[in-house]
C-alpha cells in the first residue's frame, strides 16, 4: 500500500483558517491529558500530536476512553489535568463553540427541523455571515460532496450515505483546523459502510483537513488512516501506521485487537536471539518471534495470524524449513476471500484458525479431515504474558 | 378462525372498534353535544311573557350593548393569555431540569413534587393561598415583622393575586407536555449546534423551541382553556373585583335565573376560546392534530 500523499498545507490557509493556521504547529497536541470519572480513570496521562492534513484514528474497544478523549478535544468535557492544543493554541477554558474544531456525531445529529441547506449554513449563520454569502458557500460545499441542488431538501428525504455527507459538509464548511468523527459509520449497514469508508478517505484527501476519527472497528481504522492509535484502558497501547500495527504489534493487546489472530498461551522454554521456543500447558511446542524482553521460563503469549500459516492435505507439501503440525478440521468458515478453517491440533486439541488459500485450492475440504499446517516463526509474535505494555 | 374470510374479519374489527369507542361517544354526545344544542336553542330566544318565548338575538345584543359584559369578556381573555404565558415561562425551566438535567431517582422525585399539590383539591389549594395572602395572613405578617411595611397589606383581591393562583393551578398541565417534548430532543442536536458555533440563545431559538413547539402549543392550549373556564380561583382570590367571565355566566344561570342570557354567554366563551386557540395555532405554525398527539 502506497503511503498517502500529504495534501498541500496551502489549501488550508484559506479565509477562516485565521491566525491559528501557523504552519509550524501540529494541528492537535495533547500533553499529559487525564480525565477521571469517580474512581475510573477514563484517560490516563495521554500525550500525542497529530500532523496537519493527516487522517488519524483512535481505535479501541468500547469503554477504552476514546469517546471521552474526543469530547475533551471538542470541548464538551474538561481534562482534569494536562493540556490540549489545537493549531498551537491552548484550548483550556475555550468553549466548544469557540474552538476551531467541528465534530461529526455518532448518529450525525442533523437538525431535523431544518433543510439540508440550513443545516450546512447553520454554523456560517452563527458567524453573522451575509445570507447571499452563506447560500453561495452552502451551494459550493454541496457540490464538493457530490450533492448539488439538494439545499432545499428535508433531512429525512436523504439516504444514509447522503446524511453522512451532509453531516461532514456541515462541519467542513466552517473550515475547521480539525474535524472530529465519532464512529459516524457505526449506524450504517455493511454495504454502505464499505462504500462510505472509501468516500471518507477521498473527502479527507480532497479537503486536506486533519481528521481525528474514533472507532472500535479495526477495518475502518486500518483502511482510512495515515496513523492509528490503539487505545485500551485510557492509554495508547501503540501509535503507528496501520501496517506497523498489523505486522509489528508492540503489545499483546494490539496483536490481539488489530486483525484476527490465534492466541496461544504457554511458557518460554528457550530464548535465542529474537526466537522463542514456547510450550503450551498441553505440551505443544511452537516457535515465534520475540517482541520486547522475554525471559526463559516466563509465561508468554504468542499470536499467529490465520493468513501466515500454510495449509496442506499432506505434510510433505509444506516447506521443510518450518515446523508443521497435524490437525483435524473442526469446522469450515466460508466467507469468500476471508474463508478459514477451524482446526484442532491432533495431540493437544489446541484450536487454530487458519485461512484457506484464496486460489480455491482446498475448497473441497471436509469436516473431520486430517490436514497439516505450518508457519514461519518470524511471522508469529510472542510477548511475555504478565507485561502489559506501558 | 381459518374459515374467516377477510370481509368477515374486517367487519369484526370494525365492530370491536365501535364497541371500544362507544363509552367515549356516549359521553361526548350526552354531555357535550346535546347540552350545547340545548344551550344554543336557549340562547337564541327571548322571553316575551311568562312561558312565552320567541326567536331573538336579544341575548347577544345585550352582551354588546352592556359594557360590563364585554369588558369582563376581554379582560378574561387577556388575563388568561397572560397567565398562560407566565405558566409557560415558569414551567419551561422546570421541565428542562426534569427532562434534560437530572437523572434517575432525583428525576422521579422532582416530578412527584410537581404532582403532589394536585392530590389536594383545588378549593383547598386556593384557600391555602388565601391563608397566605389575606391581610391577617402569613405573608403580610411576615413583611411587617421584617419591617418592610408599616401595616399588614391586603394581598388578596388583586389581579396579580388572581394570576398567581391561575399559574399555580395550571403549572402541571404545562410541565407534563413540555417534559414529553423535551425528552424526545436528542442531546447530541444541542451539542452539535454548540459545536457549530451556536450560543445558548440561538440554540434555544433554532433547535430547542422548534423541536418542542408541538409540546409548547399543547401545553398552552390546555392551560389557556383551563384558565379561561376557571371559576373557583378568580372568584376566591379576586373576590368581587375579579370580573371573570365564568362568574357572569354563573350569575345569569344561578342568581338571575336568566338561562337564555347565560346560554348566550356560554356560547360566546366557546367562540372566544376557539378563536384564540385557532389564532395561537396559526401564530405558532402548528397543526391541531399534531399538537394533540403530543399532549
Amino acid at each position: 500500500m502506497a503511503s498517502h500523499p500529504e495534501p498541500s498545507a496551502a489549501r488550508l490557509a484559506g479565509p477562516g483558517a485565521g491566525p491559528l493556521a501557523a504552519v509550524t504547529h501540529p494541528d492537535l497536541e495533547a500533553l499529559n491529558v487525564t480525565k477521571r470519572f469517580g474512581a475510573h480513570l477514563a484517560v490516563d496521562a495521554l500525550s500525542f500530536s497529530v500532523a496537519r492534513g493527516s487522517f488519524f484514528s483512535i481505535l479501541g474497544p468500547s469503554g477504552c476512553g476514546k469517546t471521552t478523549l474526543l469530547r475533551m478535544i471538542a470541548g464538551f468535557q474538561r481534562p482534569d489535568s494536562g493540556e490540549i492544543r489545537i493549531g498551537g493554541q491552548p484550548m483550556s477554558g475555550v468553549a466548544p463553540n469557540r474552538r476551531p474544531v467541528n465534530m461529526v456525531f455518532q448518529h450525525l445529529a442533523l437538525f431535523p427541523m431544518m433543510s439540508v441547506g440550513e443545516n450546512i449554513g447553520y454554523g456560517l449563520a452563527r458567524r453573522a455571515m451575509p445570507r447571499a454569502e452563506i447560500a453561495r458557500r452552502v451551494g459550493a460545499m454541496l457540490e464538493r460532496v457530490g450533492m448539488p441542488g439538494t439545499a432545499g431538501k428535508r433531512v429525512d428525504e436523504l439516504s444514509g450515505g447522503q446524511k453522512q455527507r451532509v453531516a461532514i459538509a456541515r462541519s467542513l464548511v466552517l473550515e475547521p483546523t480539525l474535524l472530529l468523527l465519532d464512529e459516524p459509520l457505526g449506524a450504517l449497514d455493511l454495504k454502505l459502510r464499505e462504500h462510505m469508508k472509501i468516500e471518507l478517505k477521498q473527502l479527507q484527501a480532497a479537503f486536506g483537513t486533519t481528521f481525528v476519527y474514533i472507532t472500535h472497528d479495526q477495518s475502518e481504522a486500518l483502511v482510512l488512516s495515515d496513523h492509528v492509535a490503539v487505545m485500551n484502558a485510557g492509554r495508547f497501547e501503540q501509535l503507528g501506521t496501520p501496517q506497523a500495527l498489523y505486522y509489528e504489534p508492540r503489545t499483546p493487546f494490539v496483536a490481539g485487537f488489530v486483525g484476527a489472530a490465534n492466541r496461544i498461551a504457554g511458557h518460554a522454554q528457550d530464548v535465542g536471539g529474537d526466537a522463542v521456543e514456547l510450550v503450551t500447558a498441553q505440551g505443544l511446542v511452537m516457535y515465534a518471534r520475540r517482541i520486547g524482553p522475554v525471559m526463559a521460563g516466563a509465561a508468554v503469549e504468542a499470536f499467529v495470524r490465520p493468513e501466515v500459516a500454510h495449509l496442506a492435505r499432506d505434510a510433505a507439501e509444506l516447506s521443510t524449513q518450518y515446523p508443521h503440525y497435524i490437525a483435524q478440521v473442526e469446522s469450515l468458515l466460508f466467507d469468500g476471500a476471508n474463508s478459514a478453517v477451524l482446526l484442532r491440533e491432533t495431540s493437544t486439541r489446541i484450536e487454530f484458525r487458519i485461512a484457506l488459500p484464496q486460489t480455491g485450492r482446498l475448497a473441497d475440504l471436509r469436516v473431520g479431515e486430517t490436514v497439516a499446517f505450518g508457519f514461519d516463526p518470524q511471522r508469529a509474535v510472542c510477548f511475555e504474558a504478565a507485561v502489559h505494555a506501558d | 378462525m381459518q374459515t374467516d374470510r377477510p370481509g368477515v374479519a374486517a367487519a369484526r374489527t370494525r365492530l370491536l372498534f365501535l364497541l371500544l369507542l362507544a363509552p367515549a361517544l356516549l359521553w361526548l354526545v350526552g354531555l357535550i353535544v346535546l347540552p350545547h344544542l340545548e344551550l344554543g336553542v336557549l340562547s337564541l330566544r327571548a322571553r316575551v311573557a311568562p312561558r312565552q318565548y320567541e326567536a331573538s338575538l336579544a341575548q347577544y345584543r345585550t352582551f354588546f350593548e352592556e359594557p360590563l359584559y364585554w369588558h369582563t369578556f376581554v379582560r378574561t381573555a387577556v388575563m388568561s393569555i397572560v397567565a398562560t404565558a407566565l405558566t409557560l415561562l415558569l414551567a419551561f425551566p422546570v421541565a428542562w431540569t426534569i427532562a434534560k438535567i437530572v437523572r434517575g431517582r432525583t428525576r422521579s422525585l422532582l416530578f412527584v413534587l410537581c404532582l403532589i399539590p394536585f392530590w389536594v383539591s383545588e378549593t383547598v389549594r386556593t384557600l391555602g393561598w388565601m391563608i397566605l395572602l389575606r391581610e391577617s395572613g402569613v405573608l403580610p405578617g411576615l413583611l411587617v415583622a421584617m419591617g418592610l411595611t408599616a401595616v399588614p397589606i391586603e394581598m388578596l383581591y388583586r389581579d396579580a393575586t388572581i394570576l398567581v393562583g391561575l399559574v399555580y393551578t395550571s403549572l402541571l398541565f404545562m410541565v407534563v407536555p413540555l417534559i414529553g417534548a423535551l425528552e424526545t430532543l436528542d442531546d447530541s442536536l444541542i451539542e452539535a449546534a454548540y459545536d457549530l458555533g451556536g450560543s445558548g440563545l440561538s440554540i434555544m431559538r433554532q433547535i430547542v423551541i422548534p423541536h418542542a413547539a408541538p409540546g409548547i402549543t399543547a401545553g398552552c392550549i390546555v392551560v389557556f382553556m383551563l384558565t379561561l373556564g376557571n371559576y373557583l380561583t378568580p372568584t376566591l382570590l379576586g373576590g368581587k373585583n375579579s370580573l371573570w367571565f365564568t362568574e357572569q355566566i354563573y350569575t345569569q344561570f344561578i342568581t338571575r335565573f336568566n338561562w337564555e342570557q347565560g346560554a348566550a354567554f356560554g356560547f360566546l366563551l366557546l367562540v372566544l376560546s376557539t378563536a384564540i386557540v385557532w389564532a395561537g395555532l396559526k401564530l405558532a405554525g402548528q397543526r391541531f392534530g399534531e399538537v394533540m398527539q403530543r399532549a
